[in-house]
């Protein structure tokens, strides 16, 4: 009798995993986003508890302090509107030229700050959740950045959260630049498993001439990341394949080990 | 069966698994994010029934599953895969030795991330691995050898805290008890 209770169990969960398995895709998406529902409180709850650190913070900074922060960002403000004076002067006189030469006009990119809340707790994915959805605008291989560099790209979107594959899993493909005097182009792919920093430009030319330092930009192909968004530097590059194309190894700019907000970009 | 024993079990999975996603600090730390549900299905297998170790397998999975980028049902498997053996043979472990609570905790521990990995690859899925995975599975072993035997008191102590006991039936039976008169012979 327990032996057949035994097998009965057994046969109910394997049963489980097989209908979860071959689920439709869309309807596994529906059925992780009520289930992922489920931890929304704790998410709160942990959100909370962070920022209790910075609130205290702030609440015990002395006047002196504040008064040279304001300082500073007042400074910083100054400039940056300087910037932002010659940078539409700039856009102006692109947009002239692009009229003159028939060139297609380039729409400028929104960006949406999002937090970081969760990372995969599996070793073999690179992704994060960020705390923007479907309510905020947000869809399928929109690119991700921080103000150092490229992120990933957003792979799936529910309400309220979203999953952002970052560069360096493999379900992640950049195509790339090399900024040097060729403009070597290369593809992206995974980064090695215990340093997230470091990520893998292969497919590039046998006559690549690559040196250590030499930046790495998106390409702009493949339809989701815009041109010239910086990802990294090369550290060292490899013949492989019996000469037939060129590895180089790229340090990314961004940080993705210790994430905490980035930008989601909207076309 | 303790039903509150199989609550317990089912909220330490949740907030597990919460847990695995929200910190950071083994990942930086040892280079590995570490799983606590192999150690935990460990415990239930040794302390609860076959509904709790089902449950656990599925629940557990899914939870897991829903905050990855696995597909979902990937992980039940696995978790049941290692209850199930354990189950069968409880009679035989000497589970309130801590020593067989580490060991059995790093066999399960070792064993969840191989078999989820199995299936991922007969399934296609092109993962992040490497040789650092190697390390990552022996921290992923080492630690949940670690926190078995941590995981048992912790979840004794709970249960002795908030759970109720089973009542012990006292010696005394009314059945039982010896008539004393005077009879007359």
């Amino acid at each position: 009798m327990l032996k057949q209770k035994n097998y009965l169990a057994l046969g109910a969960v394997v049963l489980a995993a097989i209908i979860l398995l071959s689920l439709p895709s869309r309807a596994t998406a529906r059925l992780k986003l009520s289930v992922g529902s489920w931890f929304l409180p704790l998410f709160g709850l942990a959100g909370a508890a962070q920022q209790l650190p910075a609130d205290l913070a702030d609440s015990v900074l002395s006047r002196r302090e504040l008064l040279h922060q304001v300082d500073s960002l007042r400074r910083e403000n100054q400039q940056l509107r300087s910037q932002a004076v010659q940078g539409v002067a700039i856009a102006r006189e692109n947009d002239q030229l692009r009229a003159l030469f028939n060139w297609q006009r380039q729409s400028p990119w929104r960006l949406k700050l999002a937090n970081v809340v969760m990372r995969d707790p599996a070793n073999w994915w690179r992704t994060v959740q960020i705390d923007l959805g479907t309510r905020d605008g947000l869809r399928e291989n929109l690119p991700v950045i921080t103000d150092a560099g490229l992120v990933g790209r957003v792979s799936s979107v529910s309400l309220t959260r979203a999953q952002v594959i970052l560069v360096g899993d493999p379900n992640c493909r950049v195509s790339a630049i090399v900024e040097n005097a060729s403009r070597d182009m290369g593809v992206l792919l995974a980064g090695g498993t215990l340093d997230t920093s470091l990520v893998e430009l292969t497919y590039l030319a046998s006559s690549a001439n690559l040196k250590p330092g030499q930046g790495v930009i998106t390409s702009g192909l493949g339809g989701i990341f815009p041109k010239g968004i910086p990802i990294g530097q090369v550290v060292d590059s490899r013949s492989v394949e019996y000469g037939l194309y060129t590895d180089a190894r790229v340090k990314l700019n961004a940080n993705l080990g210790s994430l905490e907000q980035v930008w989601v970009l909207f076309p | 069966m303790n039903l509150f024993r199989t609550i317990l079990i089912l909220a330490f999975a949740f907030l597990a698994v919460f847990g695995e996603a929200t910190l950071a600090a083994p990942r930086h730390l040892l280079g590995a994010q570490v799983d606590v549900l192999p150690a935990l299905m460990v415990y239930a297998a040794l302390n609860s029934g076959l509904p709790t170790i089902a449950l656990l397998a599925v629940l557990g999975g899914v939870c897991f599953d829903t905050l990855s980028a696995n597909p979902l049902g990937v992980s039940i498997l696995p978790l049941a895969a290692i209850g199930w053996p354990i189950y069968w043979r409880r009679d035989l472990i000497l589970h309130d030795l801590p020593f067989a609570q580490f060991v059995l905790g790093a066999v399960a521990s070792a064993a969840a991330p191989l078999l989820t990995l199995l299936l991922l690859l007969s399934g296609g899925k092109d993962l992040l691995i490497g040789w650092g995975t190697l390390w990552q599975w022996i921290v992923m072993t080492a630690v949940g050898a670690v926190a078995t035997p941590f995981i048992f008191s912790l979840m004794d102590a709970c249960n002795r805290a908030l759970g109720y006991q089973e009542r012990v039936e006292p010696g005394f039976r009314l059945d039982r008890e010896i008539q004393r008169s005077r009879k007359k012979l």
